[in-house]
């Protein structure tokens, strides 16, 4: 639990609807030592005034709404421990994305760079009766892979995926396309790998390990990223 | 008004486990179907789920769907209908395996097959056994890895979504049939028709009418909400799951998994306390049962903590390597919200709302049925829905069963409703629309009104001391006066914002209207049943011969349906009849 005290936002505002250019705003907070996270100084700031916008759903880190840059590194309001914060505390949104409204940004690039990657089991062998069987070990392959909450941290820390959102996958997309390769159940991973083979699309990929750094759900892209890049080496020569 | 008018064959509100299963149907047989969304799909509140879904596999052990049918009648305390729950345990083996084929990343057995756990009220022989491994899981992060690979399936299947875009009302003809939906674009304000064929409500759940809540800020009953306003009745929403183990104080939820792999629950004292209530199934009795323990532990000062206010559920017995690969999850939200290592130290939980049992009334094809008929055109599906499956008291995996079997069993029916259809659809009446616009209208320019904060927070304060674990005649009575005076505030609500773009204000106060008829259902038909079921146990009704544990199965073995219309109540039989085998007879309850 964090003490009483005061906390004083820099928040990022941009209303298209009535601002012309998006400021920061500096707003206080009184904290009654009630509140955790973030998201909880958030909500009471909201109550307050009810414009402040940012997207939020599960508040406990598995929906992957509330990403925003705090204090500087992208992360969620909702895993975030006030008590690690200083007393002033900066939001904006997430760097590289098109701001809609104040946190919110539009994620429609983030999402068609998911998509693009086919970011699902392709098995063309009729399926059984009963389930595909699977090894334990197999199964594992997948720890670190699967529990992506597409919340975005990684790809807009990417100085890679700021420069070419179009072009690049980004670390995000990238952790899928390995976790449907890495599935001994998927029958495709050539396809996959030759979707990759691009100037842009994985070898943009410079291992800034910015994505390490703040994923919250302490995923590892880069090195996703390396496995397929190893893969792509392997099946050239 | 000049408004924009889509048409579709099918549309579906919500993007969760049963709206997407439900959209896997429809997409795949080539029909133009929109999903609207609050939120990017994935961020559904079914990603939340941890512990399992069931499914009578027997991986680990014997297990059959007659038996999975026992314990879920014996579960609902005999309110289930017994067609719906033969239905469900039957196709649950179909639906799980389908899902496994989409590429759900199911744990694994050492044979290859998928990894099983045991789980609250699951139990083997009719109740009779030990716990069986029925639970299906992915870690603790089942609903996740459940909604991704729905998601990614109807990525595959090209199913037009419509992110983050809010259903306000539920649009029908004069003649009652259901026309579609009226909703707005959260990036513009912008509001559309659309016009369906048919329509499915897969909305969720409403666990935030209480104060303390294991679901989202998005779990808003707005399903419940517009089908009210529109007419329907919401079926047994005096039924209200409290999960025995929220993080104190926090109140995210510690999955049941726990004390599937074998976590215990104790007092101030460390006594294991399950072994009084629940001599046989012990910890992993059903969840209304012990939930009431703890309450009674708690209420008798054999609590946790300086406040004594909580128990500790405690895994420290367990090989840290289980907790490492069984309960990743777990052991993120014990350090994050509860500031405790569960291979260390216990942790503090108390019973906290966690699951609507009741909903908008279907049979188990996902047609919403009134008096008897069906409302042509209209279906619901997953949390929003009441088939009834759950009865009196849900079990845990249940509910993401639900999901695929009645997501997929709505969209076999829709489908088959849209093809006997002609095509031109019936113009929906302009007063249905008005209807709707006058709500978003009253929002841009009501001064003086209500707080929305404030107004919401008296409505979950007082549900939770009105309405909890425990309820009492007088309590509820003062409850419904209560609610009923917040009624007014939030019909009056203001907010300071009045921009077009991303008004999280005006959606939250919008919210707040479909919470409290959510409200006002449950308090006044709590106040109504004078018997003690499964979750629902008054102080007035007395463990007696002729009604054990306080069920009355004379006088109250019923559904209860709540209008809006004058705060109405009805009631309809229990279906004590199953599609092919036998009633599972009446009995009192004990685990
Ligand atoms: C923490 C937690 C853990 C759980 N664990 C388990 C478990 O292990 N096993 C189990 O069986 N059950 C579990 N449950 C219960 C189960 O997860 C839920 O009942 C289930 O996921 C609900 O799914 P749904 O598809 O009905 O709704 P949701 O997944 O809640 O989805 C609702 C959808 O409707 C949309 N929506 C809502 N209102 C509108 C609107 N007005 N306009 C447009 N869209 C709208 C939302 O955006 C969302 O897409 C758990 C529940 C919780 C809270
Ligand atoms: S390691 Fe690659 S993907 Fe990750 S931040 Fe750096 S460039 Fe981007
Ligand atoms: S890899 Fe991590 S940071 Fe990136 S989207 Fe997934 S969960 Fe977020
Ligand atoms: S609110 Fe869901 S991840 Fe933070």
């Amino acid at each position: 639990m964090s003490k009483q005290r005061t906390l004083h936002f820099k928040i990022y505002r941009y209303d298209p609807d009535k601002d012309a250019a998006p400021y920061m705003q500096d707003i206080s907070l009184e904290l009654d030592g009630t509140e955790r996270k973030l998201l909880d100084a958030l909500t009471k700031l909201k109550a307050k005034d009810d414009s402040v916008s940012y997207r939020r759903s599960c508040r406990e880190g598995v929906c992957g709404s509330d990403a925003m840059n705090i204090n500087g590194k992208n992360g969620l309001a909702c895993l975030t421990d006030l008590d690690a914060l200083g007393d002033t505390v900066t939001l904006r949104p997430l760097p590289g994305l098109p701001v809609i409204r104040d946190l919110i940004v539009d994620m429609t690039q983030f999402f068609k760079q998911y998509h693009s990657i086919k970011p699902y089991v392709v098995n063309n062998t009729p399926a059984p009766e009963r389930e595909r069987l699977q090894s334990p070990e197999d199964r594992e392959e997948l720890n670190g892979l699967y529990e992506c909450i597409l919340c975005a941290c990684c790809s807009t820390s990417c100085p890679s995926f700021w420069w070419n959102p179009d072009k690049f996958v980004g670390p995000a997309g990238l952790l899928a396309a390995y976790r449907f390769i890495a599935d001994t159940r998927d029958e495709t991973t050539n396809d996959r790998l030759d979707n990759l083979e691009d100037p842009y699309r994985l070898f943009r990929c410079h291992t800034i390990m910015n994505c390490v750094d703040v994923c919250p759900k302490s995923l590892n892209p880069t090195k996703a990223i390396g496995k397929i890049k190893e893969m792509m080496l392997a099946r050239s020569v | 008004m000049n408004i924009a008018k889509r048409n579709f064959d099918a549309v579906i509100v919500g993007a969760g486990g049963a709206g997407m299963r439900a959209a896997v149907q429809l997409a795949e047989a080539g029909l133009k179907t929109a999903v609207l969304s609050k939120v990017f799909p994935t961020r559904s509140h079914t990603v939340a789920a941890q512990g399992g879904v069931s499914a009578s596999l027997g991986n680990s052990e014997p297990d059959n769907w007659h038996w999975h049918m026992y314990d879920t009648v014996k579960g609902s305390d005999w309110l289930g209908d017994q067609d719906a729950i033969e239905f469900m345990c039957k196709k649950a083996v179909e639906v799980v395996v389908e899902l496994e084929h989409y590429g759900m990343p199911f744990d694994r057995l050492d044979n290859g097959k998928i990894y099983q756990r045991p789980f609250g009220g699951h139990l083997s022989h009719f109740g009779e056994g030990k716990p069986v491994r029925r639970a299906c899981a992915a870690a603790d992060r089942t609903g996740h890895a459940m909604l991704h690979a729905l998601y990614q399936r109807n990525v595959r299947a090209n199913t037009q979504f419509f992110v983050e875009w809010m259903a306000l009302d539920l649009l029908r003809g004069v003649d009652g049939r259901v026309l579609g939906v009226i909703a707005m674009e959260m990036e513009t304000g912008e509001i559309t028709v659309f016009q369906a064929k048919a329509t499915l409500f897969a909305s969720g759940g409403s666990g935030r009418i209480y104060y303390s809540s294991t679901n989202a800020f998005i779990n808003t009953g707005d399903g419940l909400g517009m089908a009210a306003r529109a007419g329907i009745p919401l079926e047994d929403m005096e039924f209200w799951q409290f999960h025995p183990t929220g993080v104190a104080g926090a109140g995210v939820l510690i999955t049941e998994g726990v004390r599937g792999e074998g976590g215990i629950l104790r007092n101030s004292s460390g006594e294991a306390f399950m072994e009084r209530y629940a001599p046989n199934a012990k910890d992993l009795a059903s969840r209304d049962v012990v939930s009431r323990a703890m309450v009674t532990e708690i209420n008798e000062g054999r609590g946790c903590g300086p406040n004594k206010d909580h128990v500790l559920l405690d895994i420290t017995h367990l090989d840290p390597k289980v907790i490492l690969s069984r309960l990743p999850g777990i052991r993120e939200i014990s350090i994050q919200f509860a500031g405790v290592d569960p291979i260390k130290a216990p942790i503090p939980v108390v019973p906290t709302c966690h699951y609507q049992m009741g909903g908008v009334p279907t049979n188990y094809h996902g047609e919403v049925v009134v008096g008897g008929q069906r409302v042509e055109g209209f279906y619901a599906a997953g949390e929003v829905a009441c088939a009834s499956v759950h009865g009196a008291n849900r079990l845990g995996t249940n509910s993401l069963l639900d999901l695929l079997v009645f997501g997929k069993s709505s969209g076999e029916s829709m489908i088959e409703f849209i093809k006997s259809e002609p095509s031109a659809l019936p113009e929906v009446p302009q007063s249905e629309i008005d209807r709707s616009l006058a709500r978003v209208n009253r929002l841009d320019t009501q001064t003086g009104g209500a707080n929305v904060d404030e107004a919401r927070l008296a409505m979950q304060r007082t549900m939770q001391a009105h309405a909890g674990v425990f309820r009492f005649k007088d309590l509820l009575s003062e409850g419904v006066t209560k609610i009923l005076d917040i009624e007014k505030q939030v019909a009056q609500t203001e907010i300071k914002d009045k921009s077009k773009v991303w008004n999280t204000a005006r959606i939250e106060a919008l919210e707040l209207e479909n919470l409290i008829e959510v409200a006002k259902a449950t308090m006044i038909s709590a106040n109504a049943r004078t018997e003690s079921r499964g979750a629902h146990v008054r102080d007035d009704a007395l463990d007696t011969p002729e009604t054990p544990n306080g069920r009355d199965d004379v006088n109250w073995l019923k559904h209860t349906l709540w209008y809006r219309d004058g705060n109405r109540l009805d009631y309809k039989p229990v279906n004590l009849k199953p599609l092919t085998v036998e009633t599972v007879a009446l009995k009192k309850r004990t685990y």
